[in-house]
């Protein structure tokens, strides 16, 4: 048989791509959260930068270091952990120490991901897992907060309490809500508050998630039904007790839970494949954040509400498989 | 008009303009038309025509081979120089009848033009089989097999589908502004064959001014004018039912099960050659577009003309890397432009070298891209890794049969993971597993 000169490619169609791959939506990412590094820049001076910087070169460099180790492809230019590397940051107290940076790094992108096979098998999200892994081992460190001081980035850090802790305690000693739980607080809004680096700001936190949702980066699913069931749930116990528990604005504002919604409980490879069952992760995630904000013994429950709902995902997505198109109700799959 | 669509499906770059305006040009005829006894789902047809015989144009050069098979015309006069295996566009070399053109083009038969109105629905269906029409959608569906449902089927509602969502193709498009009586009288007698009450023309939102000049004519027809928001692939068979009719054609079902009989729009023009004046389909409207053409328009071209031939004349900027026959969603690429035209070809696009790039592969990031895309409902990367560990069963339990293979899933994927390649893997493998137990 004769060929035909020159060769012509041949594959099996479709022969388009949308064009948007695994570095495109990562480069999105990290571009979606840049308001925020700027406003933990601008609140918390330059340790903030210092523990941004770390982590992000820090995972970076360890998931280039594990792969060369384990004789897997290098990955790393497709932003991956560069984008765990921010999230972990976003994570930490503004002003902790180098060495916890470092190691938190380390803690996602070891221990996190690449135990599992890398990009795509991990069960967890890995910025939770090394935050959760920190706040038990250096409980101290780890709820050691700086309040934020705008514009004086060579400032002494000044020891603060975030809102949340601050109402657990009040909360214990006396029986009702301090004074900042109990209005609505609208300028935790710009970040004006005590807290992981990067979760004081809801506004920048926004801007970047619409942006994310714009590039269908993600779906509002998961946003929706996590901030909703919050909103709902703090909403009752509030008319139940306005002076034990704190209404829905405090809730939103005051701790991780935009952080949490928009960034971490969306996070691709641990939540749930298909629009129901990211409604139902979500609604888990803000029925175990309310729970524990309010009667668990941390005063954030943000990290491990999602942790929690991470563990449920694969049985989500086995027992919400959708119906095919054209199949009866009775028509059977698994 | 209407305006409803289906629920997932994506939007790929349209890059209909390069040729949506530019009225079509008759296609010279090539110096030699192969014409392929298989155009047709069903068995091919058999040659009935030897070397060295002289055929008139419209003769039956192969006969149609049971009820789901068509016969096969010589789209010229000519000389008929061999009948062997050649290059196919499915890929395969297979059996083709080989055609030298005399340059007179003068039809074996004369036929008068005739009313439709006199014929019975017998007639009709007879002559759109002897006239060999065929879906031109691209499924090559003998159309006489579709418009007789067995008993006890009806047909309510007939729709016309203009819906275009292969990019770069718009044959569809001209052929409703260039032939636009012609598709309307198919429809009245698509409407007299299937005796459907209902009468449907489905476009997207990029053809309004084509909705607008055919507005008047429907309504004194009472054919309605369904506009669906241009996404892919809007023009297939079980979505473009769901968006202007709200029906879901069952999981192995057909379309007539829900009462519809969906036709395209090049179908219904040939229905009218067919029945009225007893012409064969030798001719049809082709794309010939893509970044390589220099000069992209549509061709009225012979059934059996090389895509060489074709794309000689439109003209290429360089060497073509890449050449498909049909849109690039779900056409197929060529080895050889030796291929010729078929009935059911709706594009010819030639791609360069730098037109080809495809996304490095790497790991599922489960983002769910694909599920939302996927007009089927099913989660293609879950199939498709099951696919790939020859985990049949649970390919199977996932639904991979009622995959339509538009390709959505591929074309979002980030991680550029050829799922709907693994997917149509396991289709085969689960039908060729049946039929060996």
């Amino acid at each position: 048989m004769e060929f035909s000169k020159p060769l012509l490619t041949v594959s099996p169609s479709p022969h388009l791509h949308s064009g948007m791959t695994t570095s495109g939506m990562m480069g999105t990412v990290i571009l979606a959260l840049l308001p925020a590094c700027f406003v933990a820049v601008y609140l918390f001076g330059l340790p903030a930068l210092q523990v941004l910087l770390i982590c992000v070169f820090s995972a970076a460099a360890m998931e280039v270091l594990w792969q060369k180790a384990t004789g897997r492809r290098v990955t790393v230019t497709d932003g991956s952990a560069a984008v765990t590397g921010l999230l972990v940051a976003f994570n930490l107290p503004p002003s902790s120490p180098w060495w916890l940076a470092l190691l938190g790094a380390l803690l996602a992108i070891v221990v996190g991901k690449q135990v599992f096979g890398g990009l795509g098998h991990n069960p967890f999200n890995p910025a939770l897992v090394s935050r959760i892994v920190l706040l038990v081992s250096f409980p101290t460190i780890m709820t050691h907060w700086s309040a934020p001081q705008p514009g004086r980035f060579f400032a002494d850090a000044v020891t603060a309490a975030t809102p949340l802790s601050e109402m657990q305690t009040t909360v214990t000693l006396t029986g009702s809500l301090p004074q900042n739980a109990t209005g609505f607080p609208t300028g935790y809004l710009l970040g004006n508050m005590a807290g992981c680096l990067g979760e004081v700001s809801a506004l920048a936190l926004l801007f970047g998630a619409l942006f994310l949702l714009w590039r269908r980066v993600i779906s509002w699913h998961i946003p929706v039904s996590y901030l909703g069931t919050v909103i709902i749930l703090s909403s009752l116990f509030w008319v139940i007790d306005p002076s034990r528990y704190p209404n829905p604005v405090f809730h939103l504002l005051s701790g991780g839970l935009m952080l949490g919604a928009f960034y971490m409980a969306t996070d691709l490879v641990t939540s749930p494949l298909t629009g129901r069952g990211m409604l139902l992760y979500g609604c888990g995630c803000g029925l175990f954040t309310v729970l524990i904000r309010l009667f668990g013994s941390y005063p954030e429950g943000v990290a491990f509400s999602i942790l929690l709902m991470n563990a449920a995902t694969p049985l989500i997505d086995r027992y919400l498989v959708p119906r095919p198109f054209g199949m009866s109700r009775t028509g059977g799959l698994p | 008009m209407k305006r409803r669509s289906f629920p997932g499906g994506t939007h790929p770059p349209q890059h209909k303009s390069a040729t949506a305006d530019t009225p079509s040009e008759i296609c010279p005829l090539p110096p030699e038309l192969v014409i392929p006894l298989a155009q047709h789902v069903g068995a091919p047809a058999v040659a009935c025509v030897n070397a060295g015989q002289r055929v008139g144009r419209g003769q039956v050069v192969g006969k149609p081979n049971g009820f789901v098979s068509v016969p096969v015309h010589a789209s010229t006069s000519g000389l008929v120089v061999a009948v062997e295996s050649r290059p196919h566009p499915c890929g395969a070399e297979l059996p083709a009848v080989i055609l030298q053109p005399d340059g007179d083009d003068v039809w074996a038969e004369e036929y008068l033009t005739q009313s439709f109105h006199v014929l019975t629905t017998e007639t009709m269906l007879e002559r759109i089989r002897e006239a060999g029409v065929v879906g031109m959608g691209g499924a090559a569906f003998p159309t006489h097999v579709k418009l007789d449902p067995p008993h006890g089927k009806t047909i309510d509602t007939a729709i016309v589908n203009a819906v275009e969502c292969e990019p770069w193709v718009t044959a569809d498009r001209r052929v409703l502004l260039e032939q636009r009586d012609k598709v309307l009288t198919g429809l009245e007698v698509l409407q007299k064959i299937s005796g459907a009450r209902q009468m449907w023309i489905g476009l997207e939102d990029n053809q309004t001014d084509v909705a607008a000049l055919l507005a008047p004519h429907c309504k004194q027809r009472g054919v309605g004018i369904a506009i669906m928001p241009a996404k892919y692939p809007q023009g297939a068979e079980r979505q473009i039912i769901y968006a202007i009719t709200g029906r879901r054609v069952p999981t192995r079902g057909l379309p007539m099960d829900v009462g519809v009989l969906v036709q395209n729009v090049g179908t219904v023009a040939a229905l009218t050659d067919a029945v009225t004046r007893a012409r064969p389909l030798i001719e049809r409207m082709v794309t010939i577009s893509g970044p390589d053409v220099a000069r992209p328009r549509n061709l009225r071209v012979r059934i059996g003309t090389p895509v060489a031939h074709l794309l000689k004349h439109c003209g290429l900027r360089e060497e073509a890397a890449k050449v498909l026959l049909g849109g690039p969603m779900m056409g197929t690429a060529q080895h050889t432009l030796a291929v010729p035209v078929l009935r059911g070809t709706s594009g010819v696009l030639a791609f360069r070298r730098q037109d080809i790039t495809a996304p490095a592969v790497g790991s599922c990031l489960r983002c769910g891209r694909c599920v939302a895309a996927c007009p089927m409902h099913l989660l293609p990367t879950f199939i498709a890794d099951y696919a790939r560990r020859d985990a049949l069963d649970l390919a199977e339990r996932f639904a991979a049969r009622n995959c339509i293979e538009c390709g959505s899933c591929s074309f979002v994927c980030p991680a550029g993971i050829p799922l709907v390649q693994s997917i149509r893997y396991a289709k085969g493998a689960i039908l060729a597993r049946r039929r060996s137990t």
